[in-house]
C-alpha cells in the first residue's frame, strides 16, 4: 500500500481565500508550507463569492472608519460577536484589500480613480470593495496567481481525512489523492485548518461539493472546541426555480443596486416588519432607499438591506402565509430601476452581469426585463472551531483555523462582505503566528498506531460488504440533508430538533453499512462515503447546540422561544469531544466587552 | 416521466468505451444534474470534476455532442432528443478517468509566466490612481474561469499536441491581462514571441467561440498581443537606433 510522507513547518489544509492567504504569509516569512487543495487551486467555494470584501476604506463615504465598521458587526452578529476579532478585522481589512491590489487584482473604480465601494445589508456606509459580480473569482485568482510564485508546495485533490497528534499537539494529518487514491502523511511543525463551511448537510444550499465541513470536523476529534454551531446563514436570496438550480446564490448585490423584494400582491414587505435594532438606520418608504442607494447621504438604508436572518424569515413568513411566488419564494425585482435611471437595461448588466447571465441560461429570465423568483438557501455558518483572537490558534495547540471553520467573529448572524474581509485578516494572522509556532517548537513526532488506524479508517468504506441493498452512500447523504432542511432548518422547536439529534445517530449507523463498488483510482462514491463522517459529526454539533439555545437570535430561530433573551445574550454554546467519545454540550459565558469598544457601539448604535 | 439517454465515456489512460445510461428528466436541468444522477443512482464510481455548478469556478468542462462545454451550463432541453448525448472529456489532456483529465499542464506553464510587477504606489496609503476606463479590457480578461475550454478546442494543443511550444489561449489572455494591466511594468513580449510560440496561433477563433464567459479572446487579447510583440521585434526605427547605438 503506498504511503508517501512529507514533512513541512505549516501545513494548511483548505485552499480558498484564508488557506492561500495563510500560504504566502507562511512563506514570506521563510517557512516551508504545504497546501492541500480538496479541489483543484482556484477552485474552492471563494470564488463563488460575489458580493465585496468589506473594509472601511472611506472611498464612496469618507465619514466611513473602523470604528463604524465594529459597531455594524457586532450589531449584525446580535452581540455575540468575539469583540477582540470583530475589533481586529475592521481595523485590518482595508490594509488587506489594498494588498490585493498590490498583487494584481482590478476592483470597480470610482470617478476619481480609487477601489469603488457598494452598499450591503447591515453596512452603514458603503463598504464592500468589488469587481462586479464576481468578487470572489477576483479574490481566489489573484491571491493564487501571487501564490504560486511565493514557493509553497501545493497538493490538489488530496482530502485529509485525520489528524494526527502527539501527545495534545496536532503535529500532522493523514490524507488520501483523488487521482490515485494513495495515501499521504504530512508532518508540520502546526497544521491550519481552512476548510470553509458545511453547506452540504442541506438539502437547498448555495455550496458547493466540497463543503462538508472537514476542518469544523477534524477539529473536533482531535478534541478542539466548535462554538456557535446553531448560527447557520440562511441566505435570503438563492434561485427557486427550475429546480436543478434551487439554492444557487442570488448576490445581496441586487438588492445593494437598489433591488426590490415584492410578495405576490406586489407589496415591498420587508417595509412591514423592521426589527426595533435596525429602526434608525432603515428607511421608512421605498423612495427614501432610493435615494440611499443613488448616493443621498441624509437617506438611510431601504429595508431590501436589513440583515440576512431577518430577511430570509421574512420571505419564510411572506411563502407561509400563501403571498408567495409560483415556485414558492418572492420576487426580487432589479428591472425596476429602469424607471430611475437612463440606461437602466446597460448598467444592470454591467453592474451585475453574472446574475445576467445565471438567469438569462439557467432560467430562461432576462433579469433587466422582469423580477427574479428568489428564497432562502443554505449558505454559511457562523460556528466553527473557537480560536485565539489574535493567533488563531485553536484549544489544542498546534491547530490553527481560519476563515469559515473558525468561529468568533460573526456570531449570531454575518454581515454580507464579511466573510471576505475575514478570509483575508485571518488568513493572514493564522499564516503568521502558525509559521512563528512551527518555528520555536518544531516538528513533533508521527505516532505510527494512528496512521494505521487512519489507513483502516480510510479503506473500510470498499473493503466492507455493502448492507444498503446497493444504495451506498449517496442515499444516506441525500437522506441527511432532507432531514437537516425539513428539522434543523430556518425555524426550528424542541420537538424536532430532538428527533434530528436521534436520526443523526440512526443515520451514523446506517453510513458505517454502506460499501462503495468501484477502486481507489478518482472514485466519487468512496469520496462520498468518507465526507458523510464529516457531515453527521457537523449536523449533530448544529442540532445539538439548536436545542441548547433556548432564544430566538440572529439565524437561529426557535418557535417554542420566538424572542430574544438577555441572559442567552452573555453565552455562547460549546461542543466537545468527551473522554467516551459522545459530544458534550456546555455554556459558556462571553468574556465583558473592554470599556472603549462599549462606548464606539454606544455612539455608532 | 421523460427520460434522456446519455452515452459517457468510461475508462482511463489504458482504455475505455461509451457507456450508455438512461435517466430521469427534470424541467431545467443540466447536463452536469443528469450525470449526478447517473452517479448517485447507477454509477457510484464515475469520476467527474465539480464545484459551484453555477459556471463560476470552470471545473466541469467535457465535451458534450462533441462540443466543448461547462456541464453545469448546459442545458439538457437544449440539446437535441432523438439520439443519445454523448459525454466524454476534453482531448487535449491526458485522460485520468471517465470525464476526468489531467490538467496540472496549465499549472507549469503560468508558473513560467513573469508575475506582475507594479509601479511604486500613487499614495502614502499603498494605493493608486486607476480609472475606469483603463481598467475595462482587463477585467474583460480577468473574468476568465479557467476552465480551459479554450485550450481543449485549440488545434495547435488538441490535433498537434505542442504543448512544449505553445502555450495555448487561456495563457494569452494571462498574458494580455498583465501586459495590459495600467500598473505594471513589466515586459513580457520575448517571452511572448520565443518560448510561448505566440506566433503558432493562427486566428481560427475556435477559443473565443467556446468561451462560456464570452471573452473575446482572438481580437481582444491574442492580435493586440501579437502587434505587441512584432512592434518590439520588427520596428524598423529601433532597428536603426540599435544598428546606430550599438544597443
Amino acid at each position: 500500500m503506498e504511503v508517501s510522507r512529507h514533512e513541512h513547518d505549516v501545513l494548511i489544509i483548505g485552499s480558498g481565500g484564508a488557506g492561500l492567504r495563510a500560504a504566502i504569509e507562511a512563506s514570506a516569512g521563510g517557512a516551508s508550507v504545504a497546501l492541500v487543495c480538496k479541489s483543484l487551486l482556484g477552485k474552492a467555494h471563494t470564488v463563488m463569492a460575489e458580493g465585496g470584501i468589506a473594509a472601511a476604506l472611506a472611498n464612496v463615504d469618507e465619514r466611513d472608519r473602523w470604528e463604524i465598521h465594529f459597531a455594524d458587526t457586532m450589531r449584525g452578529g446580535q452581540y455575540l460577536s468575539n469583540w477582540k476579532m470583530a475589533e481586529i478585522h475592521a481595523k485590518e481589512s482595508p490594509g488587506r484589500v489594498r494588498e490585493l491590489e498590490e498583487w494584481g487584482a482590478v476592483f470597480d473604480r470610482t470617478k476619481d480613480g480609487k477601489i469603488l465601494q457598494r452598499n450591503f445589508g447591515g453596512h452603514a456606509h458603503p463598504r464592500l470593495a468589488h469587481v462586479g459580480d464576481r468578487t470572489g473569482l477576483e479574490m481566489i485568482r489573484t491571491l493564487q496567481d501571487h501564490g504560486v510564485h511565493q514557493g509553497f508546495d501545493d497538493y490538489q485533490e488530496c482530502t485529509v481525512t485525520r489528524l494526527l497528534k502527539d501527545g495534545e499537539r496536532v503535529v500532522g494529518a493523514f490524507g488520501y489523492d483523488r487521482e490515485s487514491g494513495n495515501f499521504r502523511v504530512f508532518q508540520a511543525g502546526a497544521v491550519i485548518l481552512a476548510t470553509g463551511g458545511l453547506g452540504r448537510a442541506f438539502k437547498i444550499t448555495s455550496n458547493s461539493w466540497e463543503c462538508t465541513g472537514d476542518g469544523h470536523s477534524l477539529g473536533y476529534h482531535a478534541g478542539a472546541d466548535l462554538i456557535d454551531m446553531e448560527f447557520i446563514q440562511f441566505h435570503p436570496t438563492g434561485m427557486v426555480w427550475p429546480p436543478s438550480v434551487r439554492g444557487i446564490l442570488v448576490t445581496e448585490g441586487v438588492r445593494g443596486e437598489g433591488g426590490a423584494l415584492t410578495n405576490s400582491e406586489g407589496r415591498r414587505f420587508m417595509y412591514d416588519d423592521i426589527p426595533p435594532l435596525y429602526v434608525n438606520q432603515t428607511a421608512d418608504t421605498p423612495e427614501e432607499g432610493w435615494r440611499y442607494v443613488t448616493g443621498d447621504r441624509d437617506a438611510r438604508r431601504p429595508a431590501e438591506l436589513l440583515t440576512r436572518d431577518h430577511v430570509a424569515r421574512c420571505i419564510v413568513r411572506e411563502v407561509k402565509e400563501g403571498r408567495g411566488s409560483p415556485h414558492g419564494g418572492v420576487f426580487l425585482d432589479i428591472s425596476w430601476i429602469k424607471e430611475k435611471i437612463p440606461n437602466g437595461a446597460e448598467h444592470i448588466k454591467r453592474k451585475l452581469p453574472a446574475m445576467y447571465h445565471q438567469f438569462k441560461a439557467l432560467a430562461d429570465i432576462d433579469i433587466t426585463e422582469e423580477p427574479m423568483e428568489v428564497g432562502p438557501t443554505t449558505h454559511y455558518v457562523m460556528g466553527g472551531l473557537r480560536v485565539d483572537p489574535d493567533t488563531q490558534m485553536c484549544t489544542v495547540p498546534g491547530l490553527f483555523a481560519a476563515g469559515e471553520c473558525a468561529a468568533g467573529l460573526h456570531g449570531a448572524n454575518r454581515l454580507g462582505g464579511n466573510s471576505l474581509s475575514d478570509l483575508l485578516v485571518f488568513g493572514q494572522r493564522a499564516g503568521k503566528y502558525a509559521a512563528a509556532y512551527a518555528n520555536e517548537h518544531g516538528r513533533g513526532t508521527l505516532e505510527e498506531a494512528q496512521i494505521e488506524e487512519a489507513r483502516k479508517e480510510a479503506l473500510a468504506p470498499l473493503e466492507r460488504q455493502d448492507q444498503t441493498d446497493g444504495a451506498g452512500p449517496y442515499a444516506v447523504q441525500f437522506e441527511l440533508q432532507d432531514m437537516m432542511q425539513e428539522k434543523v432548518g430556518i425555524v426550528r422547536e424542541e420537538g424536532t430538533l430532538s428527533e434530528a439529534v436521534e436520526e443523526i445517530a440512526a443515520l451514523s449507523r446506517r453510513a458505517d453499512l454502506t460499501g462503495v463498488t468501484g477502486d481507489r483510482k478518482f472514485n466519487p462514491g468512496w469520496h462520498t462515503a468518507l465526507d458523510l463522517r464529516h457531515l453527521l459529526t457537523n449536523s449533530e454539533a448544529c442540532a445539538r447546540a439548536a436545542l441548547e439555545r433556548k432564544e430566538s437570535r440572529g439565524a437561529h430561530s426557535r418557535v417554542d422561544f420566538p424572542d430574544k433573551d438577555k441572559e442567552w445574550g452573555g453565552f455562547t454554546v460549546v461542543l466537545k469531544r468527551g473522554s467516551d467519545g459522545n459530544m458534550e454540550v456546555r455554556r459558556d459565558a462571553l468574556p465583558p466587552i473592554r470599556e472603549d469598544l462599549q462606548k464606539i457601539i454606544e455612539e455608532h448604535g | 416521466m421523460a427520460t434522456a439517454t446519455l452515452e459517457i465515456w468510461r475508462g482511463d489512460a489504458t482504455g475505455g468505451e461509451f457507456k450508455e445510461y438512461t435517466t430521469e428528466l427534470t424541467e431545467g436541468m443540466v447536463v452536469l444534474d443528469a450525470i449526478h444522477q447517473v452517479q448517485a443512482e447507477q454509477a457510484h464510481d464515475l469520476a467527474v470534476r465539480w464545484n459551484c455548478k453555477a459556471g463560476k469556478c470552470g471545473s466541469c468542462s467535457a465535451e458534450v455532442n462533441g462540443q466543448p462545454k461547462l456541464m453545469c451550463m448546459t442545458r439538457m432541453g437544449d440539446l437535441p432528443t432523438d439520439r443519445p448525448i454523448t459525454v466524454e472529456p476534453m482531448k487535449a489532456f491526458p485522460l485520468v478517468k471517465d470525464l476526468v483529465t489531467d490538467v496540472s499542464w496549465n499549472d507549469e506553464v503560468k508558473k513560467r509566466i513573469k508575475p506582475f510587477k507594479p509601479r511604486p504606489p500613487d499614495f502614502e496609503d499603498g494605493s493608486w490612481e486607476m480609472h475606469q476606463s483603463d481598467i475595462d479590457r482587463v477585467q474583460e480578461f480577468r473574468k476568465c474561469i479557467e476552465c480551459y475550454l479554450c485550450q481543449d478546442v485549440c488545434h495547435v494543443l488538441r490535433e498537434h499536441h505542442m504543448h512544449d511550444e505553445f502555450i495555448g489561449p487561456r495563457f494569452l489572455v494571462y498574458n494580455a491581462a498583465l501586459e495590459m494591466h495600467p500598473l505594471d511594468t513589466e515586459d513580457r513580449r520575448e517571452d511572448l514571441r520565443k518560448s510561448q510560440g505566440i506566433g503558432l496561433c493562427n486566428i481560427t477563433k475556435c477559443c473565443t467561440t467556446v468561451c462560456p464567459e464570452g471573452i473575446t479572446i482572438t481580437d481582444n487579447a491574442i492580435i493586440p498581443l501579437k502587434e505587441r510583440v512584432v512592434d518590439q521585434a520588427y520596428d524598423p526605427v529601433r532597428k536603426l537606433i540599435q544598428l546606430v547605438t550599438g544597443r
